[in-house]
């Protein structure tokens, strides 16, 4: 309990310390996972509404596989990016291994799943008869689809939300391709495992406070500009 | 309605300039308290921090891949003496700390530039394997026996790693492996081997944790069990342990008197005729001015927050 509550100031002196190798982690945090989720969100929406909207056959098929893709270990998404990405793997030229955006591929893996999968099944929670309305109106095939992804905008929002927070706060991947390297590749969660292995419990649990308060206040930012209607 | 239009633009824009910002810029070094050794390196000469962006690590000239042992990076040792390198050579250089079955893997996949590992018989098969060119001993310190104190298989003034193993085997008192392929288990295994004993898990006493030393001899701190440690480590987090004494090996390592707990560094650059992308020219200059007789009097006089030498010099010059 101790280590607890001294975690938790050390917290706050930690934000205010303006330690610039704390500043540095939190920055590197952001950067990849904005990435990551930007990366899905452009990828993930489009193909969830697409998928949610059209009548083809194999569309139980693929919502099993995303559905799956949901629970793939992060540790698996980080072994398979770094085989990809290893010199003696496929992409090693990139030489993309142990840097940011190694990072950035193994959680766009992770995260366009939920992110797809989420908007498809928002996508196909909306009413058919607003189709038909939007359509009769004279209605593009675009001005369609974004008919419903407004009207399905909260379950957009709710996969979104729900892949920032399975990337922010995954380990594996990024320890594995990242490598932890200090000043590069070290993130928040990766901070934590290091501090957590060399015993400096209380370090590790202000970290976890700082990852805590950023997931808050980019949530209640989104849900923000989501609005309340 | 149109605020949801409104929430997919600014959210593009958030994570745009999220993703774009500039890495903040440098600020003067901060005297970091010592609680925090790992967010920021108190022992390290000081160099100013430099933030790196996403773009600058990217593209920015020299990077040096060290594939290595935690207890090298964990200790404090690196972030020492790599200072040195870095402004002599003018190249980075990116540690990765992992078990030194997992260094030695990434090497062996060409990832890592240099090598700097604690397990001679997977080195010699790294030589073997045409992996590198030479394998050089660099610097050398000891395991020892760690346990509880009230000390069940009474194994205190024991000096022998074997028979101290065969004493907590017979009295079956709980024993932490690691479990997890690195150097220290390795040295475990072989010691087993010597007194013909092949632990599994169908021991109720044995537990392979498959975890690092720290939170290996954290979990024999909680259980009350006995573990093999290298000393660095132990002594880095002695402060964090006081369930557990050293059993085995003494205070220091002149009163360490088994010749099988000695824990050798190996340093092998990674051959770049097998990989392609190999920095060989800054790995070699790595490589040399770790065997330089400045480096290796640096590694000796490098102590820890406690004030005690962690690894010992043992180039040949």
């Amino acid at each position: 309990m101790d280590e607890l509550s001294r975690g938790f100031f050390q917290a706050l002196e930690l934000i205010f310390s303006a330690d610039p190798a704390l500043y540095e982690i939190i920055f590197l945090s952001l950067r990849v996972t904005g990435l990551a989720l930007l990366f899905s969100t452009l990828i993930g929406v489009p193909v969830g509404a697409t998928l949610g909207l059209s009548r083809v056959r194999a569309r139980g098929f693929i919502t099993v596989l995303l559905y799956t893709g949901m629970g793939l270990p992060p540790v698996v998404v980080g072994l398979f990016v770094y085989l990809m990405l290893s010199r003696s793997g496929p992409f090693g030229a990139l030489g993309w291994l142990f840097t940011p955006s190694a990072m950035v591929t193994a959680q766009i893996i992770i995260a366009f799943p939920l992110v797809s999968g989420l908007t498809m099944a928002a996508v196909q929670g909306v009413d058919p008869a607003l189709r038909v309305q939007v359509r009769s109106l004279g209605a593009t095939r675009a001005q369609e689809v974004w008919a419903v992804l407004r009207e399905a905008r909260l379950g957009v929002v709710a996969a979104i939300v729900a892949a920032f927070g399975g990337i922010i706060s995954e380990v594996g991947a990024v320890m594995l391709v990242g490598g932890n390297i200090e000043g590069k590749t070290r993130v928040l969660t990766t901070a934590i495992v290091l501090n957590t292995r060399t015993g400096e419990f209380s370090l590790a649990i202000a970290l976890g406070v700082i990852l805590l308060g950023l997931a808050f206040v980019a949530n209640v930012a989104m849900l923000r500009l989501q609005g309340k209607e | 309605m149109k605020r949801f239009g409104f929430f997919v633009v600014a959210l593009a824009f958030v994570l745009f300039v999220g993703a774009c910002a500039p890495a903040p810029t440098p600020a003067p070094p901060t005297t970091a308290p010592a609680a925090k050794p790992t967010v920021a390196p108190t022992t390290a000469p000081a160099p100013a921090p430099t933030p790196t962006s996403i773009r600058a690590a990217l593209t920015s000239g020299c990077h040096l891949i060290l594939s290595t042992t935690t207890s090298t990076a964990d200790s404090g040792l690196l972030a020492f003496i790599l200072p040195d390198f870095e402004k002599k050579s003018n190249c980075k250089v990116d540690v990765i700390a992992v078990g030194t079955g997992q260094a030695i893997q990434i090497g062996q996949k060409g990832d890592a530039d240099v090598l700097l590992v604690h397990d001679r018989a997977r080195e010699d098969q790294f030589v073997k394997d045409g992996n590198t060119k030479e394998r050089f001993d660099v610097m050398y310190n000891d395991f020892i026996v760690v346990g509880p104190k009230n000390d069940p298989a009474k194994i205190t003034g024991v000096t022998m790693g074997a028979d101290a193993l065969k004493a907590i085997a017979n009295a079956k008192a709980a024993f932490m492996s690691r479990g997890d392929g690195s150097g220290t288990h390795a040295a475990e295994m072989r010691i087993w081997a010597s007194v013909n004993i092949s632990p599994t898990k169908d021991l109720q006493w044995y537990n392979s944790l498959g975890q690092g030393m720290g939170e290996t001899l954290l979990s024999s701190n909680e259980k009350g069990a006995y573990t093999i440690a290298d000393r660095g480590t132990w002594l880095s987090m002695t402060g964090k342990l006081p369930n557990l004494v050293v059993l085995v090996g003494g205070n220091d390592i002149s009163q360490n008197k088994d010749k099988a707990l000695f824990n050798p560094y190996g340093l092998m650059a990674v051959n770049p005729d097998k990989f392609k992308g190999i920095n060989a020219e800054k790995a070699n200059e790595f490589v040399k001015w770790m065997l330089s007789v400045e480096t290796q009097k640096m590694i000796g006089s490098y102590k820890d927050k406690t004030g005690q030498i962690l690894f010992y010099p043992h180039a040949k010059q």
